[in-house]
């Protein structure tokens, strides 16, 4: 197909098919004899044999479609925006976490709390950490805007609870230190793009 | 008045101020990092170039002229200022994660406004580890040398604490002395190396320079990460602390995830309008957080106060209470007894007998704007700080002079100016302010009554002095020419050494003060093109035996000379009640105490019988030093009883809030019939103050009779000076943990030597028939023979060391 068959947006004039144009029936006599051909060609069958394909594969050889849900889940894209996680530095187990607040402050449904204080070290330290998951609309604002890549979005979605409030802590979020060979680095929502080198003006520096 | 245009847009100013000043009252925005209004231009940040008349000018430092056109943008002021924020950009780091400054932050607003997103400048950056100074911390890696600190510490505070110092610094490529814009070049090659330094003993931690930092440089260490400034809430209150009544922010927020009641996180202030002290700014955390309602309890407080005969109380409460309390006097027939307020209320009717007028004429913006300043009596490091920082702002910006009149000598109001030529401090003997009002009327005033000006003529005598005088004599000298052998005269003109006598009249005034003549020399330099004058009369003047007659003396003063008097009220609200209370001045009978030690105790402190709320959880009205009556707000729950509720059942009134008592103030004593929401509290964009109203004064007939000076024997071995610690002013700062000074007696560092004692030692105190232990400390922020003695505990034994006077004399033992 040539461009110019693209931009032709006049739609009929091209190769377009146009089905039920041609033989509608238009008597009665010929619907009657329409629908008795396809009663007896037994077209059916033919979308019948898949389905009894497929369960000829479930029932016999173990091939099932559906997902075994809760035991089962499907994966899911790393941009999809369910509970959030804090991520940990990997060489010391530590939270990523500098406290900075950005993601309190560009909370649209104001539900990021946190609390600071000075350390031994004259750090900044974060003493807790909550998101009150029955505010959340996980819109993904709090995981853009963290410099550090702390607090990311991860796939847990089940949010089902008596409670319409329930906080999640800092522990909830936060990778626990046997888990940390098992954190991913996150790929998803708000992470750097991939020709993000290319991009970046540097900071002259003299040495 | 001057008119000139902005940008097209016609302003008026006042002859002599500065070009960015009025642009600003004006509402045109000029970038500027380091300008700082009631200071004198710093020109370090050179951002706020303008273009006045053709001519690049710095608009921090151009005066305004008439028919001045003025263009704040042009091209190659643009590309100035770009060049600047690229500077301070290099190696500043910008993404800002952790900077206390969270986002309030001059650096980033103006990066922002300038739309720098590229850096073409670069240097090696060198380690400068942060310091801890005192309340605040220095991040030096932060800093921009922008001065303000150091110039807000000598303009405005007068400590001269923090300066600049030489940093090791990479120097600049040569190549940018070509390539930069000037001002940047030079803006840079400064900054690259200097940085913040300082004196530990000067610093009174006043926390004015955290105030105006622009960026995170300089932030309190208490307040370090503790919040993001946007979380604060702020709520606008009156200085709970002192009579200045200044205006500051409460910054609330919720405790923890955990707690979520409210909690005082700091106290800020808008430093362009108003500077705060350490006091107030350190210690806010003074609430009554323990109290509930406990009906048994209130109907204890009932009964009490139903066989109450007297009630006792201090001036740290607000107007509406002391219209409460004056209330169940008239209803009750109790006695109501505030020393503070009865002295006060003494000495301004004293002194409106003579002066005519019901309140004394200054304010303090009077003080900021004069060019001679006296202060007598006052203590002014602790009594009174926003005076002395007014009093300091007048001798370094107006071209001012000073006179302090105070027996313990104050190194910091002695770097005021040049010694001897803007500023005299002079260290009487004790008791002795009589004299000096005398005096300040003989050099001053005119048209005196009669018999004062005879009274002053008495005291006068002829005396000789010979002063040694370096004359030029005209010398004639003849001079023979080598080559022609001509002879000639010649001239010269020979300095020489004459001594001579000269009559001058002296006064026995000079004598009580324990001064000589050279006093009266050094005032007549200093008056040379003086004009506004502000006399500052203190607690000493007011807790003296004889305060009546200086009452009048000062009356006077404000009559027969040019001078405006201030009476600093010594405590928050003293002015107010002693315009609202009737007051007695001996307790009798079974008497209710009201944050004092009585039978029964009502107490803010929350150690009393009933708790009351403190000032930062009430509503209400202060009288501020200004005559001022002005609002200050809840900044935390309280969860008690207060004093309307007391009142609601004594008085069988029906008044849901206590703020329901403002408008009905007493309008005879000044007070205007003014809702409490109606008031204000903020300053306009021009320096105005638009809080709350102005009381207006009395006109009164005069008296003129006069008891003259009789000399108060006393003073015979150490003096003792009733006197608080620089930042403690009474019970309530006490709670605050930022503010640990100790109850005690506190020592310049020669007395310590002579006396041999060191900080920490204990030492038994004896006057007045009563012996006290206390701890001692050693003050090296005054100077002199005279220790003074804390009192800002609730209930200090110290307090009887004190009879009717600030003043006694006392052994002291070391233990």
């Amino acid at each position: 197909m040539s461009l110019q068959d693209l931009k032709e947006r006049n739609v009929g004039t091209q190769e377009y098919m146009l089905v039920q144009e041609d033989d509608y029936p238009k008597t009665g006599w010929e619907e009657f004899k329409q629908v008795m051909k396809r009663s007896i060609k037994g077209e059916l069958f033919g979308g019948l044999k898949i389905t009894l394909k497929i369960m000829k594969e479930a029932l016999f050889n173990n091939n099932m479609h559906t997902v075994q849900y809760p035991t089962e889940k499907l994966p899911i894209s790393p941009r999809y925006r369910a509970v959030h996680k804090l991520l940990a530095l990997l060489e010391s187990g530590e939270n990523r976490c500098i406290g900075c607040g950005l993601c309190e402050k560009i909370c649209i449904s104001k539900c990021i709390r946190m609390d600071t204080r000075i350390d031994e070290n004259s750090r900044k330290e974060v003493l807790e950490y909550s998101i009150n998951l029955g505010r959340c609309i996980f819109c993904g604002y709090c995981a853009e805007v963290c410099p550090e890549l702390a607090i990311v979005h991860g796939g847990r979605y089940e949010n089902a609870s008596e409670q319409r409030a329930h906080f999640g802590l800092k522990e909830d979020f936060l990778t626990p230190l046997d888990e940390l060979k098992n954190q991913q680095e996150y790929d998803g929502f708000g992470a750097i793009s991939p020709n993000a080198d290319e991009r970046m003006k540097k900071t002259p520096l003299a040495y | 008045m001057i008119t000139l245009t902005i940008d097209g847009k016609t302003c008026q100013a006042k002859e002599g101020e500065y070009l960015l000043n009025v642009a600003r009252a004006n509402g045109i925005y000029i970038p500027a990092i380091c300008y700082l209004t009631r200071c004198s231009p710093t020109l370090a940040c050179r951002l706020c170039l303008v273009e006045a008349d053709e001519k690049q000018v710095y608009a921090c430092n151009a005066k305004v002229k008439e028919g001045m056109r003025v263009k704040t943008v042009t091209e190659s002021i643009a590309k100035e200022r770009r060049a600047i924020m690229e500077v301070y950009d290099v190696n500043h780091p910008l993404q800002c994660g952790v900077c206390d400054q969270s986002g309030d932050c001059e650096l980033q607003n103006n990066t922002l406004y300038m739309k720098v997103d590229s850096q073409s400048y670069a240097v090696q950056d060198v380690h400068r580890p942060t310091a801890h100074w005192g309340v605040m911390t220095y991040d030096p890696g932060l800093c921009i040398v922008c001065e303000k600190c150091v110039t807000v510490c000598k303009d405005m505070i007068g400590s001269n604490a923090l300066s600049t110092v030489k940093r090791g610094a990479e120097a600049l490529d040569k190549s940018y002395k070509e390539s930069m814009p000037k001002d940047a070049y030079a803006m840079w090659n400064k900054l690259n190396k200097s940085l913040i330094g300082f004196e530990e003993d000067k610093c009174i931690d006043c926390g004015e320079c955290i105030s105006v930092c622009p960026v995170g440089a300089l932030v309190s260490t208490d307040f370090q990460y503790r919040s993001n400034s946007w979380e604060l809430t702020k709520i606008p209150a009156s200085n709970p602390h002192a009579s200045d009544c200044s205006l500051m922010y409460y910054e609330v927020k919720h405790t923890s995830i955990e707690d979520k009641n409210p909690t005082i996180y700091r106290v800020t202030n808008e430093h362009h309008y108003a500077s705060l002290n350490g006091a107030t700014r350190f210690g806010y955390d003074f609430a009554n957080t323990t109290a509930s309602k406990d009906e048994a309890q209130f109907e204890e407080a009932i009964a009490a106060f139903k066989k109450a005969q007297s009630i006792k109380f201090n001036s740290y409460i607000t107007n509406e209470e002391a219209l409460i309390l004056e209330k169940l006097r008239e209803k009750l027939g109790v006695k109501l007894i505030n020393e503070d307020a009865k002295r006060y209320q003494n000495f301004m009717s004293a002194y409106a007998k003579a002066s005519g007028s019901s309140l004394y004429s200054a304010t303090l913006e009077d003080i900021h704007n004069a060019n001679f300043v006296v202060s007598v009596g006052s203590f002014l490091k602790s009594d009174a700080p926003s005076v002395k920082y007014a009093f300091n702002n007048a001798i370094t910006l107006n071209k001012g002079a000073g006179l302090y009149f105070h027996p313990i000598a104050d190194p910091h109001i002695e770097g005021f100016g040049k010694k001897g030529k803007t500023i005299e401090t002079i260290a009487h003997r004790p008791m002795n302010e009589e004299a000096i009002l005398f005096l300040l009327l003989d050099l001053f005033g005119k048209d005196l009554p009669q018999d004062v000006a005879d009274y002053l003529t008495s005291l006068k005598e002829k005396r000789v002095k010979t002063i040694t005088e370096t004359i030029k004599e005209t010398v004639v000298e003849i001079v023979k020419d080598e080559e022609t052998g001509e002879e000639k005269e010649v001239k010269k003109m020979v300095p020489k050494k004459v001594e001579t006598q000269v009559e001058y009249e002296y006064t026995k005034l000079l004598d009580s003060i324990g001064s000589d003549e050279t006093l009266l020399d050094t005032i007549n330099a200093m008056l040379d093109k003086k004009d506004s004058f502000a006399l500052i009369v203190g607690e000493d003047v007011i807790f003296h035996p004889k305060s009546e007659n200086m009452a009048r003396l000062c009356g006077m003063i404000e009559k027969y000379t040019p001078f405006n008097v201030m009476v600093v009220p010594t405590q928050t609200n003293t002015l107010g009640v002693s315009l609202i209370c009737q007051l007695d001045d001996e307790a009798e009978g079974f008497t209710i105490g009201y944050n004092e030690k009585a039978n029964y105790e009502l107490s803010a402190l929350g150690d009393g019988n009933l708790d009351m709320p403190a000032l930062n959880q009430q509503e209400g009205t202060f009288t501020s030093l200004d005559k001022r009556v002005v609002p200050t707000n809840v900044a935390l729950p309280y969860g008690g009883y207060v004093l309307n509720d007391l009142a609601n059942v004594l008085l069988e009134e029906d008044v849901e809030y206590t703020i329901e008592y403002t408008q009905s103030l007493p309008t005879a004593q000044g007070f205007k019939a003014i809702e409490f929401d109606e008031l204000s509290n903020e300053y306009k964009n021009d320096r105005t103050q638009n809080r709350g109203y102005e009381l207006n004064a009395a006109s009164l007939e005069c008296e003129t009779s006069f008891s003259f000076l009789e000399k108060i024997e006393m003073i015979t071995s150490s003096v003792i000076y009733k006197a608080n610690p620089i930042n403690q002013f009474n019970a309530f700062t006490a709670k605050a943990k930022q503010l640990d000074d100790k109850n005690g007696l506190y020592l310049s560092e020669s007395l310590a030597e002579t006396l041999s004692l060191a900080s920490g030692d204990k030492v038994s105190i004896s006057a007045n028939n009563v012996e006290v232990i206390a701890d001692v400390t050693v003050d090296n922020q005054i100077e002199g023979e005279v220790a003074y003695v804390s009192y800002f505990e609730k209930n200090s034994e110290t307090e009887q060391l004190f009879t009717n006077s600030r003043y006694n004399s006392a052994t002291i033992k070391k233990v």
